[in-house]
């Protein structure tokens, strides 16, 4: 008996976006914004519950990379408590966090936008997603899906579950790794990493027709913020807060955590629910927040760090600079970058996982609420992400503040949609390719938008396309 | 020679059985193997008849009866399970997720919650009703417990077990109806209670996440509401008579 599911509208948390371009007199454009209509609320409903419980909590922020909030919540427990966390607990929060860019930039590169690299800007939209890259080359979807599949596998034999895992808890993880689930990942490690390597190879390949896109989507000097260790090696889990400007110059380093706000602030939009971070010290009372734009994640990393600490992808990263010419300032280098982070993150897990203090049983410090503010700082797969909470005396929270790396990006994500809207509207008409460009280029930045609704292949996006007075001439709409 | 425990006939949904004299329908049907759901019920408590979801059919009565409170009758015919009863209890344990923020998935007790376990056996995949989404304090001043009163679906079974139990009398229910709640002390505090022992009797008896250790994060609550009828058996030294008769 046929049986048909509808599902209509299809309307996720985070999945929706507007754009709005606006033109001048002489019909050119003069500015476009990039909208986030959502609102979550996230730091008024945490306000009241206890410490422990808020990994857990705020991982529901995002089912891409729900890793990354267990983490920098639990090091905010850790902060608030004092705890000293346990060796193995360290190692296997490294590991987690591992395998979460490792499923997240499986799911960018693969699911996401290689329908655009592969297929090409201009092919049919209806054949333009991750089932035409089934088709045309399934055995690069197999492996694309394969290793998403495998970084997901990484996070539930250490956190419990694949999505919204449990097991990641202020003060350590909640259990313990058996010798079994370490070497069955061990064995799994080389097809991962061989599937980066030849993803990484096609890339390359493709980057010489691509110039146009290049130096439009996000080509432009900003500020890069990310985490280092103190020898300036890539760091994803520890290290140190650094940011580096669009020469490579180092703008600010050694910043400790909790003293993020010494150095961003966040600026309120009227546009849009997304806030918008800005570094600090460049941005006086009355400048444009613009001043202050930094870029984080997988660009923002690779140009922040001396080196990435695997030689593999130590040499994957010289050939990415010599490319890109050093530092990279274009956005679509990000794609790159995901690939180079994958290779790193496989390399490294081998080495983490090669040490048996990762076996131990005492993975868990617990202790009482002995301070009354914590910071917690990871590297999500799309950037910094801070956790910021004051608890009480008993560790019930009284104040949140959660700056997400796709906030971080906000002004670069205008910028970009300024950029491409320059680059490639031409009159009151929006082609559908050119449409697909700017969704391309927002997505370049993986922004958890597009992670809740890449399903059915293409992003809820409405372009809205104003004359000078605000009059609207034409709109073009998806999803 | 062992005493003869007197037996009354009794039929559950249709079954014949023999009941124990002077023991409810609860634990008549539960010792023959019939699920009649409850929450407030707990063995080694006194029988409330509070939250109402072990109702049943009782013959040639037109009132529902709460099974844990009812004892058993000659000759009488029970019924357990009809559309009517099945309505009823959805409707009870929809308004009781109505009422607090029973939100499983970021609860501590999930997984081990009887709540929880109760709403999947009787079908309970939506609420009808409004939610209060109500926005109470969580007390978490006592160095070894937390209660989360968001999650407190006002069983009574803490209250119960400190008084009849362990002899404190820390908990009560205060106020009335909408806005009845259970406190510390008359009203204080729990970590200011000079009443309270630790002994975490309350917390062990808890359906729910109400009640949970300090520290624990979601999922990680497993409460022993067993232990009670264990302790009470203790007390009353049946097993050792009982090894004494062997």
């Amino acid at each position: 008996m046929p049986h048909t599911v509808t599902i209509d509208p299809v309307s996720r948390i985070e999945g929706h976006a507007k754009v709005t371009i606006t033109l001048d007199d002489a019909g050119s454009v003069a500015s476009a914004r990039f909208h986030v209509t959502e609102f979550r609320g996230f730091e008024a409903f945490c306000v009241g519950r206890p410490v422990w419980e808020m990994p857990s909590l705020t991982a529901r922020t995002c089912g891409i990379c729900p890793v990354s909030h267990l983490l920098a919540s639990a090091k905010a427990g850790d902060a608030v408590m004092g705890a000293h966390i346990p060796p193995a607990a360290v190692l296997l929060r490294r590991v987690a966090n591992l395998g979460q860019i490792i499923q997240s930039h499986a799911l960018s590169f693969f699911h996401l936008s290689s329908p655009d690299l592969l297929l090409g800007w201009d092919a049919d939209p209806a054949r333009r997603n991750v089932f035409g890259v089934m088709a045309a080359e399934p055995d690069l979807a197999r492996r694309g899906i394969r290793l998403r599949s495998f970084g997901q596998s990484v996070i539930e034999a250490i956190a419990g579950r694949k999505v919204h895992s449990p097991g990641i808890v202020p003060g350590g993880v909640a259990n313990p790794m058996s010798a079994e689930t370490r070497d069955d990942l061990r064995d799994r490690l080389a097809e991962a990493h061989a599937t980066a390597q030849n993803a990484l190879t096609l890339f390359v390949g493709l980057l010489d027709g691509l110039d146009r896109e290049i130096r439009s989507f996000g080509d432009f000097p900003s500020l890069f913020l990310g985490l280092a260790n103190d020898e300036g090696v890539w760091a994803h889990d520890g290290g140190h807060l650094r940011f580096v400007d669009a020469t490579g110059a180092v703008v600010a380093d050694h910043i400790d955590a909790a003293d993020y706000r010494d150095w961003i602030g966040e600026a309120v939009q009227h546009d849009s629910y997304l806030k918008s971070p800005y570094f600090k010290p460049l941005v006086d009372r009355h400048d444009d927040v613009n001043r202050g734009m930094y870029r984080v994640g997988p660009l923002a990393r690779l140009n922040v760090c001396a080196t990435m600490g695997s030689p593999l992808a130590d040499e994957a990263l010289a050939a990415y600079r010599e490319r890109a010419g050093g530092i990279a300032t274009s956005s679509f280098f990000a794609h790159w970058a995901r690939l180079i982070e994958v290779i790193a993150a496989t390399e490294q897990m081998a080495t983490l996982l090669a040490d048996d203090t990762i076996l131990d049983p005492m993975v868990r410090a617990t202790g009482r609420i002995s301070h009354p503010r914590g910071v917690g700082v990871s590297e999500a797969p799309r950037g910094t992400l801070f956790h910021d909470y004051t608890v009480d005396e008993y560790g019930l929270l009284e104040h949140v503040n959660m700056i997400i790396a796709t906030g971080q990006n906000n002004l670069a994500m205008n910028a970009t949609v300024l950029q491409i809207a320059r680059e490639w509207i031409d009159g009151p008409d929006i082609p559908e390719p050119v449409l697909n460009r700017i969704e391309a280029g927002i997505r370049a930045f993986d922004p958890c938008l597009s992670c809740s609704t890449h399903a059915i292949g293409q992003m809820p996006l409405a372009v809205e396309l104003l004359d000078a007075s605000g009059a609207r001439i034409s709109e073009r709409r998806r999803g | 020679m062992a005493e003869r425990v007197p037996t009354v006939p009794i039929t559950i949904d249709g079954v014949e059985m023999e009941a124990t004299a002077g023991e409810t329908v609860l634990q008549c049907a539960r010792r023959h193997g019939v699920d009649i759901p409850s929450l407030c019920f707990l063995e080694g408590l006194s029988p409330v008849g509070g939250c109402r979801l072990c109702v049943v059919e009782v013959a040639e009565d037109l009132r529902l009866r709460p099974a844990c409170a009812t004892t058993v009758t000659s000759d009488m015919e029970v019924t357990t399970q009809s559309s009517r009863l099945r309505s009823y209890r959805r409707s009870i344990l929809e308004l009781l997720f109505a009422e607090g923020n029973h939100v499983c998935a970021v609860c501590v007790s999930n997984g081990a919650c009887e709540l929880q376990d109760v709403a999947v056996r009787c079908g309970m995949d939506h609420v009808r009703y409004e939610l209060q989404a109500p926005r109470r304090r969580v007390d978490a001043s006592h160095p070894r417990y937390v209660f989360d009163p968001n999650r407190c679906i006002l069983c009574t079974r803490c209250v119960r077990v400190c008084d009849e139990i362990e002899g404190a009398h820390v908990w009560d229910v205060a106020h009335r109806g909408h806005g009845a709640e259970l406190v510390t002390d008359l009203h204080r505090p729990w970590g200011e209670s000079t009443s309270c022992t630790w002994c975490g009797k309350c917390v062990a008896s808890c359906p729910t996440g109400a009640l949970s250790h300090q520290g624990s994060s979601v999922g990680e609550m497993r409460h022993t509401p067993d232990m009670i009828a264990w302790l009470v058996a203790a007390r009353r030294r049946e097993w050792t008579e009982r090894e004494a008769r062997r």
